[in-house]
């Protein structure tokens, strides 16, 4: 067992997260708030596009949250569309270009609230399509207020006592829904909250990305990613909070893979 | 010339693919039910797709994917339809996406919508007006053209008479001229070559290929809508140069005004009709100089008083301006009323003419 020496400057500087940057980024600078999990997500997601070749096959359609901003640093074709649209620009995308890979980037605000008719019928017409869903259960760009899938109990900035299923209603569980529809391929859901959910949510990702490839319908990925800043939690707290919250009402795993079902 | 007995939407619908459209996603809505319907029928023979889409607001959304792929793509509706989709027009005019919007009017109600608009931000969008099948041959085809060329959504404004009365008409094809390459286009081959594309309304650009910035990139949105402006302003005018009075009218309205008008004529009244064929860009300077030694400017417009609006603003003295249109639909609500009718334009027209006698 070697001692670390702290009376003076390492010889070599200490490993940061930067140092893995992926390739499809063109920087590894973020706006994003300390204890985010979002760059980590869509680190994945880039990783799993490079490793299966996809590099220079495919066409991001990002929606409106925090992780809009990567729309100026992603090294790969992209729009940045309306809020909740996004399934439908891919739609397009998608019928007039069957071999490149088209994926989502959206947040629960974008996809379950303001884009919930987009993504079922996207799903219902069985496009093949990857969504990404990072959900924090907030709006996180405004600062922090409830979506249609915050949890009962949370508090955002319009419910400060904490959803009340009474007043607010229920959270919309979007994996449950998908799955439910004869068009959807591959459904599940991930987290970044720890090193064993980032390495098993890089596999589901990747086997989202396959049924893609396979034309097996549509494929959704949801990520559980911290939001301290919009939970008002500290930063080196979100996970904790991330998983006796949201990790309570949304649990990880797969939930529909028409390939294990065949 | 091959004659062939059309619907009109037939007709428009086969104009649309003669012209390279590939992808259209439309939602019934009468008058406009049938350009889905054909082009549900007509679009995948042609390597197209057609998607019946759940709303309008996906629909117009999944054109613009189908756009920013690189292909000729449309949506389309009524006016109605057309309220919902004002955020997409928008954000195309604004990210550059070359778009074509149909909409098959149930009256002229919707001249405000498609000149004013209902999306934000500082944004026009091209409009034409045909006046019948022969020229919506040519505006569909020339509605994808200046898209392409100008990189923003053209809305094609016709209307219940257009979508549905049969003709005998020829689709031929027109030439426009070259087009500059769709360099921007997301194919999906630029990832990882650290100059990936990016189509963004705020016109950001990436980190190694910055771009303008919000404020830089609207300017630069709105000096193109100013050029176009002052090349792609379109009318047709006839027996302006002795006339006393002028009328003004557009689409379907200015057809049957062109057809009183000339009746009058040949009845020795002095008389002309100037008929808006973009209704934006308005072509205002023309209308300036045909109106510019008549005496009085009748507008017919099958609505409350839309264009009338900018015709006080092009006519030298706004005093000469009269309305003689109103709003005018059958018992359903859905279709053109008893003012689109020859006999009655000209009723109007005559009563206008002896009421300043008076």
């Amino acid at each position: 067992m070697s001692i670390v020496q702290t009376t003076r400057p390492p010889a070599v500087p200490s490993t940061k997260v930067a140092n893995f940057k992926p390739t499809l980024l063109q920087t590894e600078e973020h706006h994003l708030c300390p204890g985010c999990g979002e760059p980590v997500a869509i680190r994945l997601v880039l990783e799993v596009i490079l490793e299966l070749g996809l590099a220079q096959n495919n066409v991001c359609v990002i929606g409106h949250g925090c992780y809009g901003s990567f729309v100026m640093t992603l090294d790969v074709d992209c729009t940045l569309c309306l809020h909740g649209r996004a399934p439908a620009v891919s739609t397009g995308v998608k019928r007039m270009r069957p071999d490149v890979a088209v994926w989502t980037l959206q947040g629960d605000g974008d996809m379950t609230s303001e884009g919930l008719a987009e993504i079922l019928h996207a799903t219902a017409r069985g496009e093949n399509i990857t969504c990404i869903m990072l959900n924090n259960g907030v709006f996180g760009d405004t600062g922090g207020q409830m979506t249609a899938s915050s949890v009962i109990g949370q508090r955002t900035k319009n419910t400060l006592e904490g959803r009340d299923a009474a007043y607010h209603g229920y959270p919309i569980v979007i994996c449950d829904m998908v799955a439910s529809m004869q068009g959807s391929a591959y459904v599940a859901r991930g987290s970044v909250h720890n090193a064993a959910a980032i390495a098993q949510t890089k596999r589901l990702i990747r086997k989202g990305f396959q049924r893609q490839l396979e034309k097996k319908g549509l494929s959704l990925v949801e990520i559980l990613t911290m939001c301290p800043t919009g939970w008002f939690v500290p930063a080196a707290g979100g996970a904790d909070y991330m998983m006796e919250s949201l990790g309570k009402t949304y649990p990880l795993g797969e939930i529909k893979d028409v390939a294990a079902a065949a | 010339m091959v004659l062939r007995l059309l619907d009109g939407s037939e007709a428009i619908v086969e104009a649309a693919i003669l012209a390279g459209a590939r992808f259209y996603a439309g939602y019934p809505m009468s008058p406009a039910t049938e350009l889905v319907e054909y082009m549900a029928a007509k679009l995948p023979a042609s390597g197209g797709v057609c998607i019946n889409a759940a709303t309008e607001i996906e629909g117009v959304n999944m054109a613009m994917g189908a756009a920013a792929a690189g292909f000729r793509a449309a949506s389309g509706s009524c006016g109605q339809g057309l309220s919902l989709m004002q955020e997409a027009i928008a954000e195309a005019a604004l990210n550059e996406t070359p778009l074509v919007i149909f909409n098959m009017a149930r009256n002229q109600q919707d001249y405000f919508q498609a000149t004013r608009g209902g999306g934000w931000g500082d944004y026009r969008t091209i409009t034409l007006a045909p006046k019948d099948l022969y020229e919506a041959v040519e505006h569909v085809q020339l509605a994808f053209h200046l898209a392409d060329l100008y990189r923003v959504p053209v809305i094609f404004m016709g209307d219940n008479l257009l979508a549905r009365t049969q003709m005998a008409v020829d689709i031929r094809k027109f030439d426009f001229g070259p087009l500059p390459p769709k360099d921007w286009q997301l194919d999906g081959t630029s990832g990882g070559t650290g100059a990936s594309r990016q189509i963004w309304t705020f016109g950001g650009g990436k980190t190694n290929t910055p771009g303008p910035g919000p404020s830089r990139h609207w300017e630069q949105i709105a000096a193109k809508f100013d050029m176009i402006a002052t090349r792609e302003a379109r009318h047709e005018q006839g027996f302006v140069d002795d006339a006393e009075t002028v009328v003004v009218a557009f689409g379907s309205g200015g057809k049957f005004v062109e057809f009183v008008v000339n009746q009058l004529r040949a009845e020795g009244r002095k008389i002309g009709f100037f008929r808006p064929v973009t209704l934006w860009p308005f072509p205002g300077e023309a209308l300036e100089r045909a109106t510019d030694a008549c005496s009085r400017v009748l507008v017919f417009e099958l609505n409350a008083g839309q264009m009338i609006d900018d015709v006080r603003l092009n006519v030298g003295h706004r005093r000469k301006v009269r309305p003689i249109g109103g709003v005018s639909f059958d018992e359903s609500g859905l279709n053109i009323g008893p003012l689109m009718d020859a006999r009655v334009i000209r009723q109007r027209i005559l009563s206008a003419l002896e009421g300043e006698v008076k």
